[in-house]
């Protein structure tokens, strides 16, 4: 791999000693990172490691931080997101912000177009630019009139690219942008990048795919918990494995258990299948995706994020409908028009995000009794039934506040989590699926959680477990199954496992 | 962010916090109050028994109307063809009665049971149509409702054909234009319809699912609640509601036209949302909305007691929604960081 760093130029962008806290956790501690010019910079670690508190710092959208950064060997800091842009530094995010309605064109200049006499927007000015600009990138054969959703999410994702650059980026920072790619996408956005660094551009590349960032990147840094642990060259002695390594901790001080401890899966094989689907898809998201939940286990589903795996969650409760395949609840196939159909099959889910499965304004009670009401009453409300139910599940769950008439939005997350889980043990379900469902929470309000998940399994539920967070699915699981873009691509059942090895599939 | 919320807040705080909270529901009853002191010093006919009976009587059509439309407010939808179901409806009872021989339309005399149940019928099929529509196609509450305002208006332009009708059935003549013991039947029935809906909504289950799918509509799918055919039947309950008005509505006017019921639509909204039940679902009730019709009685009535210019109340009408818009909005606000931290 040819890299056009020298050693004696200061580095284009330079930060050292970057602390940031928030509210007393602090996300990252004395780090100090630089990118030379001409550079692809690959960032790994672990959700919450601090790589994304970083990159906002660089971008500008955090501003309270200590330490210094130093862009040419001057020190800035800045004020806003638009500061960043005016000094060169370019964020394309995950979640791309493009217009897909809007003409190819347009989505390139978007916020910027070029101005004719009168300030009208100078309409064929900007085709002509568009298409210089795309051609830069090696993209000739775009129809740059044609509205954006008509390209496949790669070209979006490289028009986005082309967008940051016009606005006179030097600094580009991709964050995750391989996930939702196909190989030959991922090939040609490796070429557009490629070229922009022989042009001397830097990029900062974000990613969780191992893979994608050691065929890329000329450096690599890992970040843990907050701190740097290393950068370097990447050589050929540098592989997956290596980087897995560095990535959890083995043979490090700060060596955790969970991380490299071995997990000895058993599930049960002569239980009842409560449901089970069958070369299932759905659109872009997943693919042929066959799998069991027996009645009384936990069944993990670990991903990346963009894996697919938030899709086949919400396929499983009817939210979407798939494009595909079979899905058999208690042995009968079944077509889930609606959640309240999943509903009346007996299946449950619980989002992860709180916000939608929970009444912020409602009071505690009037949560946890939404899904039994058709139970309770046929007509006329109980409260008084739903406050006691609601209270002897705010004390078997530790909740604070113990008054069932406070209302939800003043409680902590994982609190609001817990009363999200107490929904289903009046309800009982035979499927359960939970997406993320220890996502932010502290470490004691995640073991009630896992407590309450465990118990709901020993009474014969059937759980579907599906999380980015391998601690989650370690934690909870019986039988483990990886996705990788949209396919299972590994099952772990009645073995030993361990961190590594899970991130090793994915 | 997941700041846990300290325990021990200090009482002024929990007190501010408290009226922040109910905004909502006091803003709308000092407005009341405000508006009756003040035309009370304004004019000496207004702080009347009379009076008073005038404000139920002038507020009664309306106040059924709110009713049925508090239910779909409450859901974050909206209903704009209620004052045109309400003159469609009352149209078809005029139309299926004897009228009298002046009177130039080719109508069909029915006993007066059948005019009415003519009538219900055509405002529950409305209705089921502005269900359908928006539940099944997914068109949205405010495009499909302004389509139904439309057609509503079109069924009364081909029934009267720009003539007037008189006589409707003497059940709905006794309603709408009979006094019971000096109270009006009409201020009788809105009671009641505003009682009736203030107790499904306070304690039954569908009323606790309409809170429910207003609060937080995906929350309320998560949990299993079946919230197209909550949507369907609150936009029904809305038309038949509008329907009873309509007909009650001819009784008291003593005639059936066209648009004789287009101020109405403003009327209802204005009540509702004055009251202060929460325009983004989920908040508010049939007590805010009983405010909300004293508000606007009160306002309507007193401006016509004090000497003022009558193209001027129009303005000031207006002017009040505004107020009480900002009200609204800035109470939704003030709520927010509450669920924004915890989420």
């Amino acid at each position: 791999m040819v890299t056009s760093t020298s050693g004696a130029a200061p580095p284009l962008l330079e930060l050292s000693g970057i602390s940031k806290s928030f509210g007393g956790v602090e996300a990252l501690r004395d780090v100090d990172f630089s990118v030379a010019a001409g550079e692809i910079h690959g960032l790994v670690g672990e959700n919450g490691t601090g790589k994304s508190t970083l990159m906002k710092i660089i971008a500008g959208v955090h501003t309270e931080y200590r330490g210094t950064m130093r862009i040419d060997g001057t020190e800035v800091r800045f004020r806003s997101a638009r500061d960043a842009l005016a000094a060169g530094i370019g964020m394309v995010h995950q979640e791309l912000s493009v217009v897909p309605d809007l003409s190819v064109a347009e989505n390139v200049f978007l916020g910027m177009q070029p101005l004719g006499r009168l300030g009208f927007i100078d309409w064929r000015g900007l085709v002509r630019s568009a298409r210089a600009q795309l051609r830069n990138l090696g993209l000739d054969e775009v129809d740059v009139r044609a509205p954006l959703r008509s390209l496949p999410i790669g070209m979006q994702q490289l028009v986005e690219v082309s967008r940051v650059l016009y606005s006179g980026a030097r600094i580009i920072i991709l964050d995750e942008p391989t996930s939702a790619l196909s190989p030959p996408e991922i090939e040609r956005l490796f070429d557009v990048l490629r070229r922009l660094r022989a042009s001397g551009k830097s990029i900062i590349f974000i990613s969780h795919f191992l893979n994608d960032v050691l065929s890329v990147s000329d450096t690599l840094t890992i970040f843990r918990n907050g701190r740097k642990i290393v950068t370097t060259k990447v050589t050929r002695e540098i592989d997956k494995g290596w980087i897995i390594k560095r990535m959890i901790g083995i043979g490090h001080e700060e060596l955790e258990e969970s991380y490299t401890g071995e997990i000895q899966l058993s599930s049960r094989q002569d239980a009842p299948v409560a449901l089970e689907t069958e070369k299932m898809s759905f659109g872009h998201a997943y693919h042929d995706v066959s799998l069991r939940i027996r009645a009384g286990e936990v069944l993990g589903v670990y991903g990346f994020m963009g894996c697919g795996q938030l899709e086949l969650a919400r396929t499983l409760f009817g939210k979407l409908q798939p494009t595909g395949g079979t899905l058999r609840i208690g042995g009968q196939a079944v077509r889930l028009r609606s959640t309240a159909a999943a509903w009346r099959t007996g299946v449950a889910f619980v989002p992860e995000s709180r916000r939608s499965m929970l009444f912020a304004h409602e009071p505690i009670y009037k949560n946890v009794s939404i899904s039994i009401l058709g139970r309770l009453s046929r007509l006329w409300l109980k409260p008084a039934r739903e406050r006691e139910i609601a209270s002897r599940h705010v004390k078997s769950l530790s909740i604070r506040p113990t008054s069932v008439e406070v209302p939800l939005g003043s409680l902590s997350g994982g609190n609001q989590q817990k009363v999200a889980l107490a929904k289903w043990l009046t309800h009982d379900p035979k499927v359960l699926i939970l997406s993320e469902p220890t996502r932010g929470m502290d470490v004691g309000a995640k073991q009630d959680v896992v407590r309450i998940i465990r118990g709901l399994r020993d009474q014969g539920m059937g759980i579907l477990v599906v999380s980015t967070e391998p601690e989650t699915v370690l934690a909870l699981a019986d039988r483990v199954l990886v996705m990788k873009k949209g396919s299972i691509a590994r099952e772990f059942a009645n073995e030993a496992i361990s961190k590594d090895r899970l991130l090793g599939e994915a | 962010m997941c700041a846990s919320r300290v325990e021990t807040a200090p009482s002024f705080g929990r007190l501010k916090q408290w009226f922040r909270g109910q905004l909502r529901n006091i803003a709308p009853f000092l407005t009341l109050l405000f508006l009756v002191v003040f035309f009370g010093f304004a004019s000496p006919s207004f702080a009347t028994m009379d009076n008073l009976g005038n404000i139920l009587s002038q507020v009664s059509v309306t106040g059924i109307i709110a009713a049925g439309l508090t239910f779909v407010i409450l859901t974050a939808e909206i209903d704009l063809s209620v004052g045109s179901v309400a003159n469609a409806t009352g149209i078809v009872a005029a139309f299926f009665t004897l009228q009298a021989t002046s009177v130039n339309i080719a109508n069909i005399a029915l006993p007066g049971w059948a005019a009415i149940v003519l009538a219900l019928g055509s405002c529950l099929s409305l209705g089921l149509v502005n269900a359908l529509g928006i539940t099944r196609i997914g068109i949205p509450s405010f495009i499909m409702t302004l389509a139904m305002l439309q057609i509503g208006n079109g069924v009364c332009a081909m029934l009267v054909r720009g003539q007037i009708a008189y006589s409707v059935p003497p059940l709905i003549l006794t309603l709408g234009s009979k006094s019971i013991g000096g109270v009006p039947w009409l201020v009788i029935v809105a009671a009641l319809t505003l009682f009736a809906g203030h107790i499904v909504l306070a304690y039954t289950r569908f009323g606790r699912y309409v809170y429910m799918v207003g609060g937080n509509r995906e929350a309320a799918e998560y949990s299993g609640v079946n919230i197209r055919l909550i949507i369907a039947a609150v936009m029904i309950i809305s038309a038949m509601c509008s329907g009873v008005a309509g007909m009650l509505g001819v009784a008291y006017f003593g005639s059936a036209q066209q648009n004789e019921f287009d101020s109405y639509l403003l009327d209802a909204i204005s009540a509702v949302v004055v009251g202060g039940t929460s325009l983004f679902g989920g908040r508010g009730g049939m007590g805010n909305t009983v405010v909300g019709l004293f508000v606007l009685g009160v306002l309507n009535n007193g401006l016509d007691q004090i000497n003022i210019d009558s193209f001027l109340k129009i303005l000031i009408r207006g002017l009040i929604l505004l107020g009480a818009l900002i009200i609204n909005v800035y109470a939704e606000r003030l709520r927010a960081p509450d669920s924004t931290a915890a989420a």
